[in-house]
């Protein structure tokens, strides 16, 4: 009953989506005040049934009613709770369900917050939005139907897929479609406005907010599925160039570029067509994302869908709306009108620089994740692209970006001044050469490159910190005028600094993997190996029955300096029902280093294979985009984004604190 | 729950164990040589898995491929004659960096072409449009007569 119940809210969901993908669009053109503000009400409708649905497909889960494909094909009745929760989405179909549950979620919530939105802007951006989510109600009910049931029912689970029974694996996906199907709402803002012909400031004004929510849950998305791969694969390694990780990159890298180049739109009216055409990829990006990873195109550990139907049916999608968007853009774009001139040395022209270095990066991850597929396709030929290609073309792209950070927000708007910015940054240069001389004091010539990545790193942290002071007047000024001023900031500049702080803090992180070490061996108990100072001994091997699977693990004692500091216990996990084994590393964290412990073969003479790796500063490269995230949110609430336009009033009070920008 | 337990303990036991990407006994004994191999296996495919390079992989195939190179690293092969072996013998497929030919042509043409042509547009662009609030452009000879011309033309007037 339950999931009938669930598939007919969904195919009602689909109802009231067409409903809207026409109805609003008709009163925005007749100016029909009634027809137009039917989208809120089914906006809001439609998110009710598809959380309906997907509410009826997690009971199913929780009370693995085998009786249901999907929980059978997924899930297992000795799971833990927890899993039988995140394997809803841990499969094609539950997954697809997630997808659009967000989706209406954004949708809704466009309806209930635009209240100071135009009535045929936001008519006719709850259209567009509708017109996505129709498509992928169509999508699941036609060919990925999660509702499908098996007579007779099994009496028990195949169980989920071992390698995605993982706390990390539970908020992967929830947060990176967030990203993903967050910025269908730039989409349909930028597809909105084509429509209507007109755009202005306060378009990205409207815009910005979701943008920044989209990518704030993205930028913490990528970085979890990195840190998942980091610990759950084994291999230690934080970034493969997976096609599934190049997919959630690109929708990174193009909103990043769309939330900078939104600045200057909603600032100073400028960039306004650049603006529209990269919300449009943006999102474009996000659809080649879900493609690329539901279609099964491209066979790697993340997917578990390959069923060329539905490939061809989410390539239809994607034609419909990449091509749509673009034949508008190339339609209407033309029409509209350029505003807002600066000169190429300001701070628009940093962005602009920004822009082309985000793009042109986001260009070199997807066609070296699609050449490989479309020399095949076209002549047949067989070609590998990989790791060494990514770092080489995608590295000297992102350096002149992160040097030209710290110039940006010291930048005047219109007409700027790039040596006094350069004066203005002398202490923040000061630190990247002194962290340079240290890195290669500390390090000595192992790696001639990696002390530069340690000085850029620092230039840009400390190129955040000197916005800040300045703008404060720290140390300039006394003290209750800083806090003043601090007070008076707008919580966006504060935002700026953060998140710029934060990528070199995931810069740093990287550039300190040059210096992991490693180390292969082959122990047997009471022995014990030494690596970057610290001291492994094996103690032996102890087994443990989990609640589905049964773990057998290496107890080791780590020492620092003949000093017990903890113990480690990497494992393997055996699921019978799948057949399959999962390694579990164990990690143990110095600071905001790690040394991570892996296991390999046992031997016949009771040896058993192990991986040691030290990882000096890794923690940093997930942390990083954990501050990131706080500069997004930080922006988020500056008060100038905030759902209700500040009122004149309050404005001119908040612009007597603030010092010039 | 206990003999369900102890049913995946027995299979637990009796699966083979799962191989390891680089295991002890295949690395050489001299460390320089070693950390060539290293470097070699992350620059060649695992054929048989997804994205994967050798270094990285544990299936049997690309245990052999380790083996291989280590071997012809022994018999005193340079990295590019590994390689270039390799490719003999597999095809360009086992290189996870593809050489630039004229199949790769815009592979490797691309990233930097768009960034040069952004970098061109944008100076047209910035020069197209001599208004801008940076530089008022100077009056050009012809416009200078023509103002000094409006000038004159006013001036008996008053």
């Amino acid at each position: 009953m339950i999931p009938e119940l669930g598939h007919y809210a969904l195919v009602l969901a689909l109802a009231l989506g067409l409903v809207q993908s026409i109805v609003p669009v008709i009163g925005a053109r007749r100016h029909d005040v009634a027809l137009m503000r039917l989208g809120s009400s089914t906006a809001v409708m439609q998110f009710a049934f598809v959380a309906l649905s997907f509410l009826a497909l997690t009971i199913c889960y929780v009370t693995s009613d085998f009786s249901v494909a999907s929980v059978f094909e997924n899930s297992h009745s000795m799971m833990p709770l927890i899993y039988k929760i995140t394997s809803v989405w841990g499969n094609h179909e539950g997954s697809m369900l997630l997808w659009v549950l967000i989706l209406s979620l954004f949708g809704a919530m466009v309806a209930l917050f635009g209240n100071n939105l135009p009535d045929t802007l936001k008519a006719n951006v709850l259209a567009v939005q509708s017109w996505i989510a129709t498509a992928f109600y169509l999508f699941i009910l036609l060919t990925s139907n999660p509702f499908l049931r098996l007579t007779p029912a099994p009496l028990e689970g195949r169980d989920l897929n071992p390698i995605l029974q993982d706390i990390g694996l539970a908020i992967h996906p929830p947060l990176l479609y967030l990203g993903y199907v967050g910025f269908s709402i730039a989409f349909s803002f930028a597809i909105a406005a084509l429509i209507e012909g007109r755009i202005d400031a306060a378009w990205a004004r409207w815009v910005r907010p979701w943008t920044l929510a989209a990518w704030m849950c993205l930028t913490v998305g990528v970085a979890m599925g990195s840190y998942w791969a980091y610990y759950e694969l084994g291999w230690g390694g934080f970034w493969f160039w997976d096609p599934v990780e190049n997919a959630s990159l690109m929708p990174w890298l193009a909103g990043t570029a769309l939330l900078h180049s939104a600045v200057v739109m909603e600032k100073r009216n400028a960039l306004k067509i650049w603006t529209l055409l990269l919300a449009i990829l943006t999102f474009s990006l996000s659809l080649v994302g879900t493609f690329l990873v539901r279609s099964g195109v491209l066979t790697s550990v993340h997917t578990f869908a390959s069923d060329p139907a539905r490939g061809v049916f989410i390539l239809a999608i994607l034609v419909l709306f990449i091509g749509g968007g673009l034949s508008l853009f190339a339609w209407r774009a033309p029409m509209l009108k350029q505003g807002g001139l600066f000169a190429p040395i300001s701070r628009e022209g940093a962005l602009v620089f920004n822009n082309l270095f985000l793009t042109t990066a986001c260009l070199t991850v997807f066609v070296g994740t699609l050449y490989p597929l479309a020399l095949e396709a076209f002549t047949g030929e067989k070609i590998s692209v990989g790791a060494p290609f990514f770092n080489l073309t995608f590295a000297p792209l992102f350096i002149p970006l992160m040097f030209a950070v710290p110039f940006g927000p010291l930048l005047a708007w219109k007409r700027g001044d790039i040596l006094g910015v350069a004066q203005r940054l002398m202490a923040a240069m000061g630190a990247g050469l002194v962290a340079i001389a240290a890195g290669f004091a500390i390090a000595g010539a192992t790696s001639v490159l990696a002390p530069f990545g340690i000085g850029l790193a620092f230039f840009v942290m400390a190129g955040a910190l000197t916005d800040l002071v300045e703008r404060t007047g720290l140390f300039r000024m006394p003290i209750e005028t800083v806090r003043q001023r601090a007070r008076g900031l707008p919580r966006s500049t504060w935002g700026t600094a953060v998140a710029h702080f934060g990528i070199a803090m995931t810069l740093l992180g990287i550039v300190c993997q040059t210096w992991a070490s490693e180390r292969i061996v082959a122990l047997s108990p009471k022995q014990s190996v030494e690596l970057s100072g610290y001291d492994f001994s094996f103690d032996g091997m102890v087994q443990h029955a989990g609640p589905n699977y049964s773990e057998l693990a290496a107890k080791f004692t780590v020492r620092e300096g003949g000093v017990a500091i903890g113990m480690m216990e990497p494992s393997k996990r055996s699921f019978a029902s799948r057949n399959t084994t999962t390694t579990e590393a164990a990690l143990m964290s110095r600071g905001a280093s790690q040394l991570y412990l892996s296991l390999g073969d046992t031997n016949p003479d009771g040896s058993i294979a192990i991986r040691i790796y030290h990882k000096p500063m890794v923690l940093l490269i997930w942390l990083g985009a954990v501050v990131m995230m706080l500069g997004g949110a930080l922006s988020l609430s500056d008060r100038r984004l905030r759902i209700g336009a500040p009122k004149p009033a309050a404005k001119q009070a908040a612009a007597n604190l603030q010092p010039a920008e | 729950m206990r003999a369900f337990a102890s049913i995946a303990l027995l299979a637990a036991l009796l699966a083979p164990s799962i191989a390891f990407a680089v295991t002890p006994d295949e690395m050489l004994k001299d460390p320089a040589l070693e950390a060539r191999a290293r470097d070699l296996s992350r620059e060649l495919r695992c054929m048989v898995c997804q994205n994967q390079s050798i270094d990285d992989s544990e299936a049997p195939l690309a245990k052999d491929l380790r083996l291989l190179v280590r071997e012809r690293l022994t018999k005193g092969d340079s990295d590019k004659q590994v390689l270039d072996f390799l490719v003999a013998r597999y095809g360009e497929f086992v290189l996870l960096k593809p050489p630039f030919e004229r199949n790769t042509l815009l592979l490797w043409g691309l990233t930097p072409l768009a960034l040069i042509a952004g970098m061109i547009g944008l100076i047209i662009a910035a020069r197209r449009r001599p208004g801008s609030a940076a530089q008022p452009a100077a009056l050009s000879e012809s416009e200078q007569r023509r103002l000094a011309a409006l000038v004159e033309a006013e001036a008996p007037k008053h």
